[in-house]
C-alpha cells in the first residue's frame, strides 16, 4: 500500500494528516427466542486532512485502490475550505497520554459458542416466568484499531476491544403492547449478566397494571436511563465548543456562573478504564483527561477540538471525534454524573402523585438548543403515595432542563452505568409538565 | 471477467440453501456552513461488498471493504449460517431477474462544478444572515452516487445505480437563555435543480427563527390538529409504516392476530400505500435489495388493513406475496424490511374545509423527525400556529405530537385534496440510518391528538 502521508508531502501541502481505521465486528442476533443470524463485519478506510494556504481540506475512502487519488481530490477541494485556526500537533511527550484500559485479550478469545450461550441463557431465564414474552437479543464483540500520522511528526495508534450484550422482549396483550430492554457494553470482557434478568423482570412486574397518568406539574423521578434519555443532551449541547463559538449556547457567556442546582456535577472522562468511548487521546492526537463540564452547578468547561479552540482563543480539551468522511468536531466521550446523598428508595418519599421515567420516544427530534425537552414516555410508571402502582401510557413530558435542574429535589446516592458511556444517579425534580390522552 | 462473472463464479459450490453477494461503489460530496462561513467541504469514495447465506433457516452475513477473494467470504458466510440454522430456510418464490438499471437523472449533480455548488450555498447562507437578529446558521448540501451489483444463487443478477441530492437549511436566533431555530430539509432522486430557487423559502426561515423568540408556548393535552402535507407524510411513515413492516409481526402469533388483514384501522376515507415502484422519489427503485421487482402495495384501503411490506423471508413465513421492500442501506448491512415511498392518498376536502371545522386547535407544519415503538409513535413539528374559529392565527412554539396506532388513525376526520411529498428525510431501523425514503400526504385533520406542552 502506498504511503499516503508521503504522497501528501510530495503533493506539496503545508500540513497533512492521515487518519486510518480498521475494525472487525462480530454480532450475533437472536429473534423470536432463538439464534437467527451471525455477522462478521470488516471495515477499513483512510482520511487525508490537510491545511494549505491557510485552508482546510478533507477527502476519505474505504477503497484501498483509491487512496492514491486522495491528494489530488484534496487539492481540488482545499481552496474552497474553511480557514484553519490551528496547527497539527506534534508528537506527544513521554507522559502526555494517560494509561487507559480499553483493550482486553479476553474479548478476542471469546468463542462463538460462548457468545451463543450468553444470549440464549438470558432469553431462557426471563421466559421462565414470562413465557409469552417474544425475545430478541444481541451479543457482539469487536476490535478496532486507529492510527494518526501527520507532517508535524505525530505517529500514534491504539487498539480497542468492545463487548456488548443486550436483550429484551415484546409483550402483547390485545392492543396493549410493552417493549422492555436491558443491555450493557464495555471495552473489556464482563461475565455478570444476572442483573440484566432482574432488571427486565422488574420492568415487566411494574407494568402488570396500567395506571392513569397524573397530569400537570408533578414530581418526576428520572431513573439513570431516564436521565440519559431526557436531560443530558439538551443540557450538554450548550457545552459544545461549536455552539459556544456560534453564540447558540444558552450558557456560552456564563462560564464560571451557577447555571443549575449545586448538587449536580458532570464530568467528561475518557480515561475511565473499560468504558465505551474511553481512549488515551482524541481523534486529533490530543491527550485525554477527566474534565468537569458542570461542577456543583457551575458551568466550568466547554468541549473543544483544535479548530474550535483556535477560533475561541482557547486550547483543545481533547474532545475531537470524527467519522472517516467528516472533519473532527467536539463531542462528549464518557459522561460521569456525580452521585448525591439520597438512597434510591428515599427518592419516592413524600410523592403523593408523580411519575418515574425510564425511557422516552422521540426525544432529541426537535429544538433542544435552549435546553427544552419534550417526548412521549414509552416506559414510565405512576408513583402514588411513594409506591409504583402501574405503567402509564399515551403520556408526554415537556420542560426545560435548566429550569428542571434548578428545581431539583434529590439525587440518588449511587451512580449506575447506562449502557457503557454514561454513569449517572437517578434524579428527582420539578419543572416538568406532564400531559396525557384519554 | 466482468464483475458479475466474478461474483457468480464465487457462488459456485456454495453448499448453502441460499446465497447472495452484493458489491458496491459510492462517491459522496458534502458542503457545510456553520454561522457566517464554510466549515467543511469534503469528498468520500467507498467500495465494499457483502455475502449473505441461509442454511436451515439461520443466516450468516459477512461484509468487507477488500473485495478480493470473494470465494473465501462466501465460505465464511455459509459456515456462519450453518452454525446458526436449526429449522428450515423459507424464502418466497420469485422469478430470478437479470437487469442493468441506469440511475434516474433529471439534472445530474456531477455536471455542476464544485465552485458553482459553493457559490449557491454562499448565496443561501448570506440570505439567512440578511435577517436582522440571526445568531447562527447551518447550511448543508450533499450529493451521493451509489452503484450496486447483486447476484444470488438462484440466478438473479441485478445492477442498479442511484443518485441522491439533499439540502438542509437552519437559522438560529437567541435571546439570553432562549434559543430558537427554524429550517427545512429537502431531497431528490437525481435532481440537482431541487436546490435552485429557494430564496423565498430561505428568507422565511430567517424571519421565522427570529419571530419564534416572541412566540408563546401552548399547554399540552389533547387537541384538534391539522397537519400540512410534509408533517402528515411523517405521520404516515411513523404511524402506520413501521407496523406494516412484516418483520415486526411475522414471528409473533399475538401480533399476527392484531395486525390481521381485514381489521379496521381508520375511517372509510383513509387509504395508505407504499412502494418503490412509485417513480421519481427518494425511495424509488425498480428492484429491491434481494432482486425482487418493486411494486405499489396497498396497506390500508377504505380504512381496512389489506396489505403489508415484505422481504422474501417474511412473505414466505406469512404465506403472502413478496412486495419488493427488502432494503440494505449499504453493503455493510443485510437487507431488512423497509419502507420506500409511503403515501396517504388525497381525499376531497380543501384546507378551508378542514379549517372551518376547528373552533380551537393547532395547525402544525414542517418537521424535525418522528419515531415509533410498537403501537406508540411521535412526530415533531417544525412550525405550529393556533387555529381559532376556522382561521390560522398566531405562531406558537413548535410542538411534538404523540399517537397510538389503534386510536389515532380512527381520529383522522378530514383528508385534504392537496397531496404533497416530503423527501427530506432518512429512516432509521436496526442501525441502518439514514435510509432514503419519501413520504407524503394531503393536509389531514385529527381529533384529540396528544400534543406536548411547548
Amino acid at each position: 500500500m502506498a504511503d499516503l502521508l508521503q504522497n501528501a508531502k510530495d503533493a506539496g501541502f503545508d500540513q497533512a494528516e492521515v487518519y486510518r481505521i480498521t475494525s472487525q465486528s462480530e454480532p450475533i442476533r437472536f429473534e423470536a427466542n432463538r439464534l437467527k443470524e451471525a455477522t462478521r463485519r470488516d471495515t477499513s478506510g483512510a482520511a487525508l486532512r490537510v491545511i494549505h494556504d491557510g485552508r482546510l481540506g478533507l477527502s476519505a475512502t474505504t477503497d484501498p485502490a483509491a487512496e492514491g487519488e486522495l491528494p489530488a481530490r484534496v487539492k481540488e477541494l482545499t481552496p474552497f475550505g474553511a480557514e484553519a485556526s490551528f496547527e497539527l500537533p506534534g508528537p506527544p511527550g513521554p507522559d502526555d497520554y494517560p494509561q487507559v484500559q480499553i483493550y482486553d485479550e479476553a474479548v478476542e478469545a471469546l468463542t462463538f459458542d460462548e457468545m451463543v450461550q450468553t444470549g440464549q441463557k438470558l432469553i431462557d431465564a426471563v421466559r421462565k416466568d414470562w413465557p409469552e414474552l417474544n425475545c430478541s437479543a444481541s451479543v457482539s464483540r469487536g476490535v478496532h484499531r486507529q492510527s494518526l500520522v501527520n507532517t508535524a511528526g505525530l505517529n500514534v495508534s491504539f487498539p480497542q476491544t468492545s463487548y456488548s450484550v443486550g436483550f429484551g422482549g415484546e409483550l402483547v396483550r390485545g392492543d396493549d403492547m410493552l417493549s422492555v430492554w436491558e443491555g450493557f457494553g464495555a471495552s473489556r470482557m464482563f461475565t455478570d449478566t444476572d442483573w440484566m434478568i432482574e432488571s427486565l423482570v422488574q420492568q415487566l412486574e411494574w407494568a402488570r397494571n396500567t395506571a392513569d397518568t397524573p397530569t400537570g406539574q408533578v414530581p418526576v423521578i428520572f431513573t439513570p436511563r431516564g436521565v440519559s434519555a431526557a436531560l443530558l443532551r439538551p443540557l450538554l449541547g450548550g457545552f459544545n465548543g461549536k455552539s459556544v463559538m456560534t453564540g447558540s449556547s444558552p450558557v456560552g457567556d456564563r462560564l464560571g456562573e451557577k447555571v443549575i442546582d449545586e448538587r449536580i456535577s458532570i464530568f467528561d472522562d475518557p480515561t475511565i478504564d473499560g468504558a465505551i468511548g474511553s481512549r488515551p487521546f482524541d481523534d486529533e492526537g490530543i491527550p485525554s483527561r477527566r474534565m468537569a463540564l458542570i461542577d456543583q452547578g457551575v458551568a466550568s468547561n466547554f468541549l473543544y477540538d483544535l479548530q474550535t479552540a483556535g477560533r475561541m482563543n482557547a486550547t483543545s480539551t481533547g474532545a475531537a471525534g470524527r467519522g472517516l468522511s467528516t472533519l473532527p468536531v467536539p463531542g462528549t466521550s464518557v459522561l460521569d454524573v456525580a452521585p448525591g446523598d439520597t438512597p434510591y428508595e428515599d427518592l419516592f418519599l413524600g410523592i403523593k402523585e408523580g411519575i418515574l421515567v425510564e425511557r422516552l420516544l422521540g426525544a432529541g427530534q426537535g429544538n433542544e438548543m435552549g435546553g427544552d425537552f419534550k417526548a412521549n414516555v414509552s416506559l414510565g410508571y405512576k408513583i402514588e403515595n411513594g409506591k409504583i402502582v402501574g405503567r402509564i401510557k399515551d403520556t408526554m413530558i415537556s420542560g426545560n432542563v435548566y429550569d428542571a435542574l434548578s428545581k431539583l429535589e434529590a439525587v440518588s446516592d449511587k451512580a449506575e452505568w447506562v449502557y457503557g458511556s454514561l454513569r449517572t444517579p437517578a434524579i428527582r425534580c420539578l419543572g416538568v409538565e406532564v400531559a396525557a390522552a384519554g | 471477467m466482468t464483475i458479475r462473472d466474478q461474483m457468480q463464479y464465487a457462488l459456485t459450490g456454495h453448499g448453502a440453501d441460499f446465497v447472495e453477494i452484493r458489491l458496491e461503489e459510492s462517491d459522496s460530496s458534502r458542503i457545510q456552513y456553520r454561522a457566517r462561513e464554510i466549515e467543511e467541504i469534503g469528498r468520500t469514495s467507498g467500495r465494499g461488498g457483502s455475502v449473505r447465506a441461509a442454511v436451515k433457516g439461520g443466516w450468516g452475513f459477512v461484509s468487507f471493504n477488500d473485495t478480493d477473494d470473494l470465494k473465501s467470504r462466501v465460505k465464511l458466510a455459509v459456515e456462519q449460517a450453518r452454525a446458526v440454522g436449526g429449522e428450515k430456510t423459507s424464502l418466497a418464490e420469485t422469478e430470478p431477474q437479470v437487469a442493468d438499471v441506469p440511475p434516474v437523472l433529471v439534472n445530474d449533480p456531477a455536471s455542476v462544478s464544485l465552485s458553482d455548488k459553493k457559490d449557491r450555498m454562499d448565496h443561501y447562507n448570506d440570505l439567512i444572515w440578511s435577517t436582522p437578529g440571526i445568531q447562527s446558521s447551518t447550511v448543508i448540501y450533499g450529493d451521493n452516487r451509489r452503484r450496486v451489483h447483486y447476484v444470488n444463487s438462484e440466478g438473479a443478477a441485478v445492477d442498479q445505480e442511484f443518485v441522491h441530492v439533499i439540502c438542509y437549511i437552519a437559522a438560529v436566533a437567541r435571546d439570553g437563555g432562549d434559543v430558537q431555530q427554524a429550517g427545512f430539509s429537502i431531497g431528490s432522486l437525481g435532481d440537482f435543480s431541487l436546490i435552485e430557487g429557494l430564496d423565498d423559502e430561505i428568507r422565511a426561515v430567517g424571519k421565522r427563527a427570529v419571530d419564534l423568540l416572541k412566540a408563546p408556548g401552548i399547554e399540552g393535552g389533547e387537541r384538534t390538529v391539522i397537519l400540512d402535507p410534509v408533517l402528515a407524510g411523517v405521520f404516515a411513515h411513523e404511524a402506520f409504516g413501521h407496523l406494516s413492516e412484516a418483520d415486526h409481526v411475522y414471528e409473533s402469533d399475538q401480533l399476527k392476530e392484531i395486525m390481521v388483514l381485514g381489521r379496521q384501522f381508520g375511517q372509510k376515507h383513509l387509504n395508505i400505500v407504499d412502494g418503490g415502484a412509485i417513480p421519481s422519489l427518494r425511495g424509488s427503485m425498480e428492484y429491491d435489495d434481494e432482486g425482487t421487482p418493486t411494486k405499489r402495495t396497498d396497506l390500508i384501503r377504505d380504512g381496512v388493513l389489506v396489505g403489508r411490506l415484505h422481504s422474501r423471508e417474511t412473505a414466505a413465513k406469512m404465506g403472502e406475496a413478496p412486495s419488493g421492500n427488502a432494503r440494505a442501506i449499504s453493503f455493510n448491512h443485510p437487507p431488512i424490511v423497509r419502507m420506500t415511498n409511503t403515501i396517504i392518498e388525497p381525499g376531497d376536502a380543501s384546507l378551508e374545509d378542514l379549517l372551518s371545522g376547528v373552533d380551537d386547535g393547532v395547525y402544525v407544519r414542517n418537521w424535525y423527525g418522528g419515531m415509533t415503538e410498537m403501537e406508540m409513535f411521535t412526530f415533531s413539528s417544525g412550525e405550529a400556529y393556533r387555529i381559532r374559529k376556522g382561521r390560522i392565527e398566531e405562531m406558537v412554539r413548535p410542538v411534538k405530537l404523540s399517537g397510538n396506532v389503534f386510536k389515532t388513525l380512527h381520529q383522522i376526520d378530514g383528508i385534504g385534496n392537496d397531496l404533497g411529498m416530503n423527501q427530506g428525510g432518512g429512516c432509521g431501523k436496526a442501525g441502518q440510518s439514514p435510509l432514503p425514503v419519501s413520504n407524503g400526504s394531503p393536509h389531514i385533520r385529527i381529533q384529540n391528538c396528544l400534543v406536548s406542552g411547548a
